[in-house]
């Protein structure tokens, strides 16, 4: 098991830099001139060059490329011109925050989209499946920026059962309970669209699980029908549903970006949009490279919880 | 086409989808010609009209402009997005992923990891980064979602394409002379366009939110043009004071999208052959049980008996009777040999036993099920639950299908006793381990930890055999067990049955195809067709001496080994169909005994001594072959 | 009589798995070096269980896939490269699988039509032609022509399949377990029809079995495989009767006949040699009741052992 997991690690060794071609490439694109973008246009033609010649914007594109890099791998990936502040430390700090956010979020729509899926398969046209199709189709086509703001609504405005918006209280005690009631609307909106894909997924898989023949062959040993759904077919459904999870969790944290808008969470997705309006190039790239990176370790994770469920993978 | 069309009519929730998408369409493409306020004029003076004010239906936004005007103009112009972005994506999607699964090696490689490493990214992150390489704009959003869905589509439809790419017509083709390139338009992309409809179908919808979220985020279209995406991004900072601003375009988001999901929705099950026969229905965990006629008393026949079983399969409005009013017994140490070809019934008639039929679309319709006497087709399911590898076990066919994948095969055989008694771990583990050994697994303990992958064919089925046999059942049901496995293996399955029959007194009912197994291991045999059964006698006698015609005619058709190379006595015709049985014998429109009163009416099993026929011109009188 | 079909060492193996840096991890030979030749007319039954190289041997006869070593020369013409569609012209293949072997989305008249306008190049009216001789000629009504692969029962299917391999007009047809997927009556017919079709047109059939009863009854000679080799080759009336191979009378030993008591025939064990790492001896050494130390050292070679069989084994039975 070690042996597969640092051989998966090093196969991400290419990911992780193909990565940082991508996001370098597509930033190489950016027309104009990011120098005149961080003086403004009343800059003269002298400080734009030196500071082109500063931020060795004068050196060929692949030489810039490997500075960049070798930078990145040094723990230096800049100092951000809009925050003035250096980009890693305004990455990390703004990540923890839409990893609060988007973790819960991930937990709500796993547990919340399997167990629904399950039971909305083991009672195949019947009511309750057909309450929690409705649900999930409702779900996965309300935009969840269009959620957050009714929620906020309904729940903030109308009957204030939580806070407006923020990840903290102005005034008062920075504690979990805070937390909490400010991590409550943000994170359900986040997780509603994840479920319902979750949901369908795990009610499709489940569905085609049950016609197998050792489901068969479980009933036929007299198994209760509990343990025939929940031991046997569920068990079986996870193999397809755990990558799934794996590209929801990027679909969550993608959803992220609105959320942390919408209910003015100070994460990283709200950061990125900020520095995009700004032009803020290397707050941009060390972000998308930073978040990117984690996404990849976390889909290492998916990979090897599903080798752990599935002996018929190779380690 | 028109199949497709009617499928997805009937289809009632997509059918709601489909006319209020159309309804949309239709308003998204007349808006040129409403009589529409001008959505970019401003008035500030009319800002934030509450809905139903005079001049403005739907109200004003914070510039004063009119809300339905600027919804319609706005509905357009998502509608467009959402449609160009899903049609481009799908399209660039598909021809990467065709190439990559059609050549696979290298080319698939490379193509592959490229995928990879795009799916890499969460994709909200690499739209923002097309976004801000290309600066804000709708055009640019629309690129950008585009952009970030060809992974998803290529990686789908590759792998549908190598599936295709491998399967066997595609070989044909090549042996008739077809190039790469016309194999993938003629014999491919036939077979992949029903995948990339459905994929786009169910993708559009998500697409349209994209793109709206772009706009939200003010990285998509530039004010004063408005997506409804944009609108609601505008009306955010107003959502307290006149929340009717973010509710108009919010809604009419959802209604676009929820009305292509289910249209799309449609569009799959209409297109998805697996669904079109109903086969993604769930099997119940009994079969469901529909007995219109009274049920016949007991003959007390035998430990197991099956008295006049129906059992039928309901599709849509056709009723195929697998099982036609089948009766059959069996003692204790006995083997009763059931044979026939595929669709006669034999497997359905074993599987009604202890209600394992699936169900939908199975239905026992008549007839009884009797252990020691007590009647299980109306037993209520815990009944039932309780008899099943208790009482009666089940040896089934593929043994790779039929165990647990992810299980150990300990733990299964494990389980198998769990269900019905309670013991501790340690115990179970001696018990599985003794249980390998009765079957002569070598190796037992080493065994235990397997997963059923790891085991040879011969190996699981006698797992198979060692998980029937875990709580020690008078009946056992063996469902063509060696069918799947090579003959060197079947003839050490077929021993070690004939052993532990010997042993313990089971009572063994065989269902296969194959006269020379019957011939070594049954006492007596039922030859079924057309769901009943037209013979029935000790085994030697009706090797010896068939007298129905049908049972002659297989026997002489099916090659023995030692005979040489000649030429084989073939049946001519196919079986009847059992939704559409003929009145009277259902063979004899491939008899060559048969005479105008076969086709009259109902034939009965005639029944003298041990022997029973069901034909009114056997090969041989009854009585005389009863002697 | 002349021969048909001429294979001289051919071999092929896979290689498997891959490192993470460098080449793969090992090669599994499916079929160790065959030298065989079929002569003009003969029906070669090919016999051997599942794992045994038996339907890569076939798809490297029609060029499937490139050989590894060795060459196929069929009519005395050597066809070294695998490119089907040259094969496709001398050697057809029918595959075991009736119904995945027609497109589902094509109509039968378009399958049927590619091989002769691919193959042969004729014309719209010539094809037709064709189509009805070849359609007269397997039993199949024309009026089939115009539907689905998905409407036909198992044994139309592979009428139809036969139907192809015919109007590529090649002499040679290796039939790939063409009743496998069948009922034992439909199984009867399509038999005797391969046999009539044999003497109309003058073919050569490789017949690919697993059953032993049927590839007696349909075999002139038939070739025993065993772990990708020939482990006995004779007359079929010969093979089963009086098997020289102790893998050959295994088999015919296993196979249930009526008036046979029930038992295990005598063997250790049921286990195939590992394909990665195959022992240095008789691949069957390790089941062989009559194993001695110099089959599980040595491989023995395919050679004449009295009459008209061959046989790779240094102890044969009498």
């Amino acid at each position: 098991m070690t042996g597969y997991i640092l051989k998966r690690l090093l196969s991400a060794i290419p990911v992780l830099l193909g990565i940082t071609v991508i996001v370098f490439a597509i930033m190489a694109l950016i027309p104009g001139d990011p120098a005149t973008a961080i003086l403004g246009s009343y800059a003269t033609p002298e400080n734009v060059e030196k500071l082109n010649r500063d931020l060795g914007l004068d050196k060929p594109l692949v030489q810039q490329y490997f500075i960049w890099l070798g930078n990145m791998l040094g723990g230096d990936f800049g100092t951000s011109f809009s925050l003035n502040r250096p980009v890693l430390d305004e990455v990390v700090e703004r990540f923890g925050a839409t990893l609060v956010l988007a973790g819960t979020a991930f937990v709500l729509c796993s547990i919340f989209g399997i167990v629904a899926g399950v039971v909305s398969a083991a009672n195949q046209y019947g009511w309750g499946d057909k309450g929690i199709t409705f649900a999930v189709l409702l779900g996965i086509s309300i935009p969840s920026f269009f959620l957050g703001m009714m929620m906020i609504l309904i729940f903030a405005v109308k009957l204030k059962w939580f806070p407006v918006s923020g990840m903290w209280p102005i005034y008062g005690d920075r504690d979990l309970w805070a937390l909490l009631r400010h991590l409550t609307l943000p994170a359900i909106a986040l997780a509603v669209v994840a479920t319902g894909v979750i949901a369908r997924l795990s009610r499709s898989a489940m569905l085609e699980v049950l016609r197998q023949d050792f489901i068969r062959t479980a009933r036929a040993k007299g198994v209760h029908e509990s343990g025939v759904i929940w031991r046997h077919a569920l068990k079986a459904a996870m193999v397809s549903i755990i990558p799934v999870l794996g590209i929801q969790a990027g679909f969550v944290l993608s959803g992220a970006v609105y959320i942390e808008i919408v209910f003015q969470w100070p994460g990283v997705g709200r950061m990125l949009v900020d520095a995009i309006l700004k032009r803020d190039i290397l707050l941009v790239q060390g972000g998308v490279v930073l978040v990117a990176a984690c996404y990849v370790l976390f889909n290492i994770a998916v990979d090897v919880a599903q080798s752990l469920l599935d002996p018929r993978i190779k380690t | 086409m028109s199949g497709f069309l009617k499928l997805l009519a009937r289809n009632r929730l997509a059918l709601a989808g489909g006319i209020v998408m159309a309804l949309v369409v239709l308003l998204a493409l007349v808006t040129p010609l409403l009589p529409l306020a001008d959505p970019d004029v401003t008035n500030t003076g009319a800002r934030f009209q509450p809905p139903f004010s005079e001049g403005a239906l739907l109200g004003t936004d914070h510039l004063g402009r009119d809300l339905l005007s600027r919804l319609l103009w706005g509905t357009r112009l998502s509608l467009a997005v959402g449609f160009a972005a899903a049609i481009a994506a799908a399209t660039i999607g598909a021809a990467v992923g065709i190439v990559s699964g059609f050549y696979g090696g290298r080319t698939d490689n490379l193509i592959m990891r490229g995928v990879d490493m795009l799916m890499a990214f969460p994709y909200i992150l690499l739209a923002l980064a097309i976004v801000a390489a290309l600066g804000p704009g709708l055009l640019n959003a629309l690129i950008a979602v585009a952009a970030v869905n060809v992974p998803f589509f290529a990686r789908n439809i590759r792998g549908i394409t190598v599936g295709l790419a491998h399967r066997e017509f595609v070989d044909a083709a090549r042996l008739s002379g077809l190039s790469n390139a016309r194999i993938i338009l003629s014999e491919i992309l036939p077979n992949v366009i029903p995948v990339i409809v459905i994929a786009m179908s169910t993708t559009i919808g998500w697409m349209i939110l994209e793109t709206a979220g772009l706009s939200f985020l003010g990285l998509g279209s530039q004010p004063p043009q408005a997506d409804l995406g944009s609108m609601l991004g505008e009306a955010r900072s107003a959502l307290i004071t006149n929340p009717h601003t973010s509710v108009v375009p919010g809604l009419m988001i959802l209604i676009i999208v929820m009305s292509i999901n289910l249209l799309g929705d449609g569009v799959r099950d209409a297109l998805d052959p697996r669904l079109k026969s109903g086969a993604l229905s769930r099997p119940m965990a009994a079969t469901r049980v529909d007995r219109r006629g009274p049920v016949p008393e007991s003959a007390g026949q035998g430990l197991l008996e099956v008295q006049e079983l129906q059992t039928q399969f309901h599709v849509k409005d056709r009723v195929y009777r697998a099982v036609g009013g089948v009766s059959l017994h069996v003692e204790p140490g006995e083997c009763l040999g059931l044979i026939g070809e595929s669709g006669s019934g034999k497997s359905v008639t074993a599987l009604s036993v202890m209600g394992l039929v699936a169900s939908p679309p199975g239905v026992i319709t008549g007839g009884a099920v009797r252990y020691e006497g007590e009647d299980l087709i109306g037993a209520p399911y815990g009944r039932l639950r309780d008899m099943r590898g208790r009482n009666v076990a089940y040896i089934f066919q593929d043994p790779l299908a039929t165990l647990h994948p992810l299980y150990r095969v300990g733990d299964q055989l494990i389980e198998a006793i769990r269900a019905h008694r309670p013991i501790g771990r340690r115990e179970g583990q001696a018990r599985a381990l003794e249980l390998l050994k009765s079957v002569r697994i070598p190796n037992p303990e080493k065994r235990l930890t397997d997963y059923p992958h790891e085991l040879s064919g011969g190996m699981r089925q006698r797992i198979g055999i060692a998980m029937a046999l875990a709580n020690e059942p008078d009946v056992i049901i063996a469902d063509e067990p060696t069918t799947a496995l090579d003959v060197t293996v079947q003839a050490q399955i077929l021993a070690l049955l004939d052993d532990l029959r010997r042993e313990r007194g089971l009572a063994i009912v065989f269902i296969t195809h194959d006269f020379g197994v019957v011939a070594q291991l049954c006492d007596r045999v039922a030859v079924m067709y057309a769901g009943r059964i037209v013979e029935e006698g000790p085994t030697q006698a009706i090797l010896e001496r068939p007298l129905h015609p049908y049972t002659a005619r297989l026997m002489a058709c099916v090659p023995e080994l030692g005979t040489g190379k000649r030429r084989l006595e073939a049946i001519p015709g196919l079986p009847p169909v059992v939704d559409r049985l003929p009145k009277g014998c259902a063979f004899a429109e491939r008899c060559t005994r048969a005479q105008p009163d076969c086709r009259k009416g109902e034939i009965d099993l005639y029944r003298a001594g041990p022997r029973a026929v069901r034909c009114i011109h056997p090969e041989a009188p009854l009585q005389e072959a009863a002697e | 009589m002349s021969i048909a079909l001429k294979l001289t060492d051919l071999s092929k193996s896979f290689a498997v798995g891959r490192r993470l840096f460098g080449g793969p991890v090992g090669h599994v030979h499916a079929v160790h070096p065959i030298t065989l030749e079929v002569p003009q007319g003969e029906t070669l039954g090919i016999v051997g269980e599942s794992g045994c190289g038996k339907s890569t041997l076939a798809r490297l006869l029609v060029g499937l896939i490139a050989p590894t070593t060795g060459s196929i020369e069929i009519d005395g013409a050597a066809l070294d490269n695998a490119n089907p569609a040259i094969f496709g012209k001398r050697i057809q293949y029918v595959f075991q699988d009736p119904i995945s072997s027609l497109n589902p989305r094509k109509t039968i008249r378009q399958i049927m039509e590619s091989p002769l306008k691919r193959l042969h190049g004729m014309g719209k009216a010539e094809r037709d032609r064709r189509i009805s001789e070849i359609f007269a000629s397997v039993n199949l009504r024309e009026e089939f022509l115009e539907r689905y692969p998905h409407e036909f029962s198992g044994g139309q299917a592979q009428r139809i399949g036969i139907a192809r391999a015919l109007a590529a007009q090649a002499s040679i047809l290796i039939l790939d377990e063409p009743v496998s997927a069948l009922d034992v009556s439909v199984q009867a017919q399509v038999l005797n029809l391969l046999a009539d079709l044999k003497a109309e047109f003058g073919l050569t059939y490789l017949f690919i079995s697993h059953d032993l009863a049927v590839v007696e009854a349909v075999s002139d000679r038939i070739a025993v495989l065993y772990f990708g080799s020939v482990v006995e080759l004779g007359p079929a009336e010969e093979v089963f009767r009086a098997p020289r191979h102790p893998y050959t009378k295994l088999l015919a030993d296993s196979a249930p006949v009526v008036g046979r008591p029930l038992k295990a025939p005598e063997q250790k064990g049921t286990e195939l040699p590992d394909p990665l790492n195959p022992p240095p001896g008789c691949a069957f050494a390790a089941r062989c009741p009559r194993a001695s130390d110099r089959c599980r050292a040595e491989v023995p070679r395919l050679e004449a052992a009295g009459g008209t069989t061959q046989v790779a084994c240094f102890h044969p039975l009498t």
